[in-house]
């Protein structure tokens, strides 16, 4: 009878079922202390809300990429950040230029569109040159040798923007029409917040609407599900490849101009460095290789992070809660792979996947 | 016959070994050893100076008044050329590291300009202090480094000067002038963790304290950070009527530009420090900019215009930042000791002695330089100071730096002309 009990028990499973009890009371006691001792207003965890919610948005975007290759090669691509970097850092002269000549707030319906599809094609060459040049060649290799290669491309990248474009920091011109907030119940949101709220919500659209509705497509999906079955359909497998990755690094550029408007400094070749690392927690959360799955991550994070530090930190008394806003981020990526490894969307990996 | 060989060259090598240090110190008394420069070799002077990076146009600024200090003696000292060794200390205490670890190594060098910021100082102090080197910077400001109490915060060592202003000088005028001039009666400080960032706002907090102002909040942001919505929400909970930001830019672009949207902030006040006295911030900033104060370097004169009309004639336009001339005091400071402990040899060979020039350098007094009359004092907490802190004032960003490209802003508070009484 002992013997059976002890067979059950897992001192694993106990430090694990403790840990979640910890956190979930963490939680609960940190948010009770800061909602009940009523410091923040309404107004003010709108404020935090609604900036994490487009934070979110431009590491869903970012997010995408790396669940689009994920799901394709079952590779992690540790350069995506500094392919959302490549358009960002490249586009910043574009959109002086339209400032200059007044283009941007004449006409910003036409230039803002025209900075991201510039950020979006300059992010799609260096992700296709990427695929092609680095990991092409390393295709069939163990996964552990283009993890690697992705790392060292992505030092490559950081390091070659810093001598195309120098190491200062750049920043975006401001765009008038965004500026100022809309006032909704004495609540007051910034028109940016909105704006990249919904531009990045029709760049997520118009990629499910790619995935589910045509024809390459329908091929992506099928190279996902089994390559060699796809290629004896008649699919070209490097181009459906390729082609992903044109599309992860289009959204990623597009996530770099999208950013530029919403937090307009900072611009320089380190940028992707964090973003990515983000965006790479928020598609492991949303549960990797699946799209839904990293939208709803990059949106989750952005707001936990916006959220977290004030409401549970500062209520348990934390000091400089505003300083582990990443703690808060990287915790989560954590805490995930422990209670949740396939994410909030994922299913189980079969044993091919994992 | 081979062992031979080997005996005869093992009795040279030993006789060179027990010689040499006996002819150096025949040539040289100095505690700390001398510098030596040959008859047909260059004088070289160090210089550790950010280049790279976000606040590059600091290295870029104070690069000019080293460059231009030696250009007005025609790049020669003693009958020699001075060679500039240019090292890149960014901004970090690595940098310094580095930086310093480059000079120290080179025997040549006899002395060096730098650093730019105060972390890279700290990284380089110790190194410099140990090699026998002298350092003097132009635009560092933390309260420690003219603190020889190491055990309590202070790194201070031998070697060390400075000709910008201490900053517990610079935080007790901004505490002043946010309580009297601005009518502010509480304050939040705001730091990253740098040496200069917090010890600037623990000398403005301290001394708003003093003066029985509230300081309601201190707090602190993360280098690299792009999302300053929770620290700002939390300082917005206790409502300063001021906050003290002394963040270096990209940060400090983020700050301002995101607090237009914080309820609560309104209406406070933001005063910056010397870290965002720079064109590039009210152009990274936007709008938002428009109403911040920022401390920076008010230096004027006829020898000042002077210089600037010899930086437009050499550069074709305006130094991107304040610090350019502490950087020509700091190289003439240096120049000036160099020339006074020279020992010329026969063979016309020049040594310096290391001890000598610290000791040149720190008995420096009333020296009529662009910044001030300088005194280089001993007492800790301001050991290795040679400024007056008389030439600083606050400056308040308008439309023209946001929009027209004006530089710089317009003088809110001069501290050596204006008065709180």
């Amino acid at each position: 009878m002992f013997k059976w009990k002890t067979d059950e028990f897992s001192w694993v499973d106990f430090t694990i079922d403790v840990l979640r009890v910890l956190i979930v009371l963490g939680v609960v006691v940190g948010a009770w202390n800061t909602l009940s001792s009523g410091r923040i207003t309404l107004a003010q965890w709108v404020n935090l809300f609604a900036a994490g919610l487009s934070q979110g948005s431009i590491y869903a975007l970012i997010a995408l990429g790396y669940t689009l290759v994920y799901g394709i090669l079952l590779m992690i691509n540790f350069a995506h950040g500094e392919v959302f970097m490549a358009g960002a850092f490249s586009t910043v002269f574009l959109a002086e230029a339209f400032n200059r000549t007044g283009f941007l707030n004449d006409q910003p319906l036409l230039a803002i569109p025209l900075m991201i599809m510039f950020a979006g094609l300059v992010s799609m060459t260096v992700a296709i040159l990427l695929e092609r040049v680095a990991y092409r060649p390393l295709r069939g290799s163990p996964r552990l040798v283009p993890l690697i290669t992705a790392i060292g491309a992505s030092f490559f990248l950081q390091y070659t923007f810093r001598g195309l474009y120098g190491s200062g920091f750049k920043a975006y011109p401001q765009v008038k029409i965004l500026q100022g907030a809309i006032s909704l119940g004495g609540i007051n949101i910034p028109i940016v917040q909105i704006f990249v709220f919904f531009s990045a919500l029709a760049l997520m659209l118009c990629l499910y609407w790619l995935v589910e509705r045509t024809r390459i497509g329908k091929a992506m999906r099928a190279v996902s599900e089994n390559k060699e079955v796809a290629r004896l359909m008649g699919i070209d497998i490097d181009f459906v490849i390729m082609f992903t990755f044109g599309v992860g690094g289009f959204l990623a550029g597009s996530a770099g101009v999208i950013n530029g408007v919403f937090r307009p400094q900072g611009v320089n070749f380190f940028m992707g460095f964090i973003p990515g690392i983000k965006a790479f927690t928020a598609a492991v959360l949303g549960g990797i290789g699946n799209i839904p799955g990293a939208m709803l991550g990059g949106l989750f994070l952005g707001v936990i992070e916006a959220i977290g530090p004030n409401l549970v930190l500062a209520g348990l008394g934390i000091p400089g809660a505003n300083q582990l806003k990443d703690v808060i981020a990287f915790t989560m990526l954590v805490l995930v792979l422990i209670f949740r490894p396939q994410g909030i969307l994922g299913e189980r990996l079969s044993e091919k996947k994992a | 016959m081979i062992s031979l060989l080997i005996r005869r060259l093992c009795a040279a090598s030993l006789l060179l070994i027990i010689l040499l240090p006996v002819s150096a110190d025949a040539a040289c008394d100095d505690p700390l050893g001398c510098v030596e420069v040959g008859p047909d070799d260059p004088i070289v002077v160090g210089a550790m100076l950010v280049v790279s990076g976000a606040i590059n146009y600091l290295g870029e600024d104070t690069l000019g008044g080293v460059e231009l200090a030696l250009l007005a003696r025609d790049y020669r000292l003693l009958d020699r050329e001075i060679e500039l060794a240019l090292e890149d200390s960014l901004c970090t205490a690595e940098g310094g590291q580095v930086a310093a670890q480059r000079l120290a190594a080179d025997p040549t060098v006899a002395g060096a300009i730098g650093t730019n910021c105060s972390s890279a100082a700290q990284g380089a102090i110790p190194i410099i202090s140990e090699s026998g080197l002298v350092m003097i910077a132009p635009s560092n400001t933390s309260p420690s480094l003219t603190n020889d109490d190491i055990a309590g915060g202070g790194s201070h060592q031998p070697g060390y000067f400075r000709t910008s202003q201490n900053g517990l000088i610079e935080g007790k005028r901004l505490a002043e002038f946010a309580l009297h001039a601005l009518g502010a009666q509480s304050l939040a400080t705001v730091h990253d963790g740098d040496p200069y960032t917090s010890g600037l706002a623990r000398a403005v907090a301290d001394t708003f304290a003093e003066l029985d102002g509230e300081v309601v909040f201190e707090g602190a942001v993360n280098k690299g950070d792009t999302d300053m919505s929770s620290i700002l929400t939390e300082i917005a909970v206790h409502q300063p009527d001021a906050i003290y930001v002394p963040l270096f830019e990209p940060e400090s672009n983020f700050f301002a530009a995101q607090m237009q949207y914080i309820v609560g902030l309104e209406d406070t006040i933001i005063i910056g420090g010397a870290a965002s006295f720079s064109s590039s911030f009210p152009e990274n900033t936007g709008d938002a900019a428009i109403g911040i104060y920022v401390s920076g370097p008010l230096v004027s004169g006829d020898a000042y215009d002077e210089l600037l009309r010899q930086w437009q004639e050499e550069y074709g336009s305006d130094p991107p930042s304040g610090y350019h001339a502490h950087a020509y005091d700091a190289t003439n400071l240096l120049l000036d000791a160099l020339e006074s402990v020279a020992v010329a040899h026969a063979d016309g060979a020049i040594t310096f002695g290391r001890q000598a020039i610290r000791d040149a350098v720190a008995a420096t007094e009333d020296y009529p330089g662009l910044t001030g009359r300088l005194t280089c004092r001993e007492d800790s907490p301001f050991a290795g100071d040679c400024s007056p802190g008389t030439a600083l004032a606050v400056f308040e960003i308008t439309e023209a730096e946001v929009y027209d490209d004006n530089w710089p802003p317009p003088i809110a508070w001069n501290f050596a002309a204006d008065s709180f009484d």
